[in-house]
């Protein structure tokens, strides 16, 4: 009972964060299988598998997979990825985990919400696993589940019967979670921080976890209406997604009087800031590593304290460039475009304020630090092919092809998993009480930079060739011909990539048990969850590195000298 | 969990209200989409009985948001039973308003023939918007009703602090609020010319 108590169902904050990343390493693990078995297909369509006959008897029968088969993959393998491993890990696992800490709280504000919102999450993957196993499969929409086809049930393939209200149902849930979440991060920051501690005192990694919970608070409350009201289309005969004298599968569907693009919508304007809730945690944590390892301040606290909350508010008004398409009018896309290239504004702030942070640093390349600095490369490779896309006229050809996958994989997928890793490293002796093995994690560091650039470089030529997106097979696709090197040399890289991963679960399980212990702060780090006493008083901001005439060459938040 | 000052819980409450705002918004968007789409929408209500009862569903609420009031400013004053008793009248609002709203729904089901899925009049998201919205707000009700009854139970046993009673009275505040835009936007608008 008290077993239960104190390791499921706690209501510890530390127990909820390592939860969230376990369920995150699950998440991900998963979900990297499945990207190689969709990468397999890609350069290998007509292969007869054994064992996909074994594990999907409809979609693969006799080995060979099917079309739907693929989309139903690739349909979880992003819906985990996105919501269920960039979405908990760096917010729900490591900022339930460091915030009360880092601001001097006992806890988070709201405990018992704290477990519910992981317990929620946690129902909400099962959910969506659940979509392997009822009739039909997984569904086929794509993490963004675009209607028709997802509002119409079984007729519109297999898996878009049951799999896709098993979907839908997990992404309501997931919404329910996040609010929850939202609403203890939000009220922690602003009600517990302990004496001294004002706002601008905060570490840059709160400032992120505070800015995403509200992007959270404002974003997940749309999402969770609009799946409410794709169930109902489906289950309950209504039309909000559905129009007039749709035909799927030859028949003429009953419905009329609602859009599509009314569920496109809803969705980005989620799904555009939904991308600043994976991200933002993840520039919190390279700020605060950077600066601990060039033995400096951040460059510009303020600056980036500012740049943070205006990525926040301009995400919210450019959703827009994910429908040029759509048929919007010319001036819509105009403002959308203007809007969406003025992130690239605060952006760019944060980049330059990153370098400035190291210029002339006493850099430490600690594997943190390497993934730190990877993040900042890969932020930029995936930032300036953005700017591609949101001009209108570029887009109209780069939609739907490898050059968004590759944009996107870039900027969100590598940076935020890069920021991950780099957290992973910083945090491990604090909240394992031993050491990683350094030569290990930058052997994983090097082997990883290499191994996603090499898989998602060549993406951006495939799409610059016309290479569309969610296509099982592209034998047919003649102006493909030349591209079966590309191809192959992206998946090669993805089974690199994937296996130089066994290094980091390794180094990570070993040092768990086995590893050196560490000291109570071995970074040499000024923030709070590197001292013993539980609410010290603070006297200063988080930066304070490098200063003239100090004993040692930082000076810890809590102390008075 | 000693440390959860109800400060806290207000702000918490506040952004919850901030969220379901977002969520209520989202179909109010819809609505308004929906009948902007189909220039045909149908007005089919007669001003009696059908907007008529939802007018005294307007007065219950109205006076439910009072009797709410009353009960905080009883619990101010540290009179607990006469705090109760304002809770219960409260939540005897609360259901009169579903009752009431469950008969309606009842009529245009079963009399009237509107489904989510079609109607008499043509365009069918008529139906599906007006169920969607008022089916949303009727399930805060009932969630409002269950969460003042903990509250009442736990104030009348002496439990339970004034800042407890003023955060569940934010909540039912706010779904008041929100039924102030749908008996407008949703009935008035749809009066039989
Ligand atoms: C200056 C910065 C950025 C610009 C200008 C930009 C622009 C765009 C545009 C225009 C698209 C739509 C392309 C299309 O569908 O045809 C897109 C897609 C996408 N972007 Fe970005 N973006 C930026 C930053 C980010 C960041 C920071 C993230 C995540 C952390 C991100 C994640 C995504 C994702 C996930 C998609 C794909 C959505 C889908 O499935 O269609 N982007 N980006
Ligand atoms: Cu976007």
């Amino acid at each position: 009972m008290t077993w239960l108590r104190t390791h499921v169902f706690s209501t510890d904050h530390k127990v909820i964060g390592k939860q969230y990343i376990s369920l995150a390493f699950f998440s991900v693990a998963l979900g990297i299988m499945l990207s190689l078995i969709m990468r397999f297909h890609l350069i290998r369509p007509d292969a007869k598998i054994g064992w996909f006959a074994l594990l999907w008897p409809t979609g693969a029968t006799g080995g060979i997979m099917t079309p739907e088969l693929y989309l139903s993959l690739m349909t979880i393998h992003g819906t985990l990825m996105v919501f269920f491993v960039l979405t908990t890990a760096p917010q729900g696992g490591f900022g339930n985990y460091f915030l009360p800490l880092q601001i001097g709280a006992p806890d988070m504000a709201f405990p018992v919400l704290n477990m519910l919102s992981f317990w929620t999450t946690f129902l909400a993957l099962l959910t969506l696993l659940a979509a392997f196993f009822v009739e039909g499969g997984a569904p086929l929409g794509g993490w963004t589940a675009y209607p028709p086809l997802s509002a119409l049930g079984q007729i519109a393939g297999p898996g878009q019967g049951l799999g896709m209200d098993c979907w839908i149902v997990s992404i309501a849930l997931f919404s329910i979670a996040s609010l929850m979440g939202a609403i203890n991060f939000i009220t922690t920051v602003l009600d517990m921080r302990t004496q001294g501690m004002d706002l601008m005192r905060m570490p840059l990694t709160c400032w992120g976890w505070f800015i995403t919970a509200i992007i959270s608070l404002l974003a997940f409350g749309v999402l969770l209406a609009a799946g409410l009201l794709l169930l109902m289309d489906r289950n309950l005969g209504t039309s909000f997604f559905l129009p007039a004298g749709l035909v799927v599968s030859d028949q003429l569907q009953n419905h009329s009087g609602g859009s599509p693009i009314l569920w496109q919508h809803l969705f980005w304007f989620f799904g555009h800031p939904e991308v600043y809730i994976a991200i933002l945690p993840g520039m919190g944590i390279v700020s605060t590593v950077l600066s601990v390892f060039s033995r400096k301040p951040i460059f510009g606290y303020k600056a980036m304290v500012f740049a943070m909350f205006a990525i926040a508010l301009l995400g919210f008004l450019v959703w827009g460039h994910h429908m040029f398409i759509s048929g919007m009018s010319p001036y819509s896309a105009m403002t959308f475009s203007v809007l969406t290239l003025a992130v690239g504004v605060p952006s760019a702030i944060k980049t330059f304020n990153w370098l400035g942070t190291i210029w002339g640093g006493d850099l430490h390349f600690t594997p943190a630090m390497l993934f730190a600095l990877g993040f900042v490369s890969v932020f930029v490779s995936g930032g300036l092919t953005g700017l591609f896309l949101g001009q209108p006229a570029i887009d109209l050809y780069f939609h739907d092809t490898y050059f968004v996958v590759g944009h996107f994989h870039m900027i969100m997928g590598v940076a935020a998993i890069f920021a991950m890793f780099s957290a992973m490293y910083y945090w491990f002796p604090k909240m394992h009480g031993r050491m990683m093995n350094a030569p290990l994690g930058h052997v994983h560091f090097y082997l990883t930079f290499l191994g996603v650039y090499a898989i998602f470089i060549p993406m951006h030529f495939l799409g610059i060739m016309g290479a569309p997106r969610r296509y099982s097979d592209f034998k047919e696709l003649e102006f493909l011909a030349d591209a079966g090197v590309l191809q192959k040399f992206t998946t090669h890289s993805a089974y690199f990539t994937a296996a130089v991963q066994l290094i980091f679960f390794g180094n990570y399980f070993y040092a768990k048990r086995r590893g050196p212990a560490a000291e109570v702060n071995p970074w040499r780090a000024t923030t709070l969850e590197w001292q013993p006493s539980s609410r010290p008083e603070v006297h200063r901001g988080p930066d304070v590195y490098s200063l003239p005439g100090a004993r040692e060459d930082f000076v810890m938040q809590q102390d008075k000298k | 969990m000693t440390h959860v000052h109800t400060q806290s819980k207000q702000l918490g409450m506040w952004l919850f209200l901030i969220s379901d705002t977002l969520t209520f918004s989202t179909f109010l968007v819809c609505y308004a989409y929906a009948r902007l789409a189909n220039p045909n929408w149908p007005t089919p209500f007669e001003f009696s009985p059908g907007v008529l009862t939802a007018m005294l569903m307007t007065l219950i609420l109205l006076t439910s948001s009072l009797t709410m009031v009353f009960a905080v400013q009883s619990m101010r004053d540290g009179e607990r039973p006469v705090a109760t008793r304002w809770l219960a009248a409260t939540i005897l609002c609360g259901i009169a308003f579903i009752v009431l709203h469950a008969t309606e729904w009842r009529h245009l089901w079963q009399i009237e023939k509107v489904a989510t899925s079609g109607n008499p009049w043509g365009v069918p998201l008529f139906g599906a918007t007006f169920f969607a919205l008022t089916g949303l707000h009727m399930l805060h009700v009932a969630g409002g009703v269950i969460y003042l009854s903990v509250i009442a139970i736990a104030v009348a046993r002496g439990k339970f602090s004034t800042e407890d009673v003023e955060t569940s009275g934010l909540y039912w505040h706010f779904v008041d609020l929100v039924w102030m835009f749908i008996f407008p936007l949703v009935y008035l608008m749809s009066v039989k010319a």
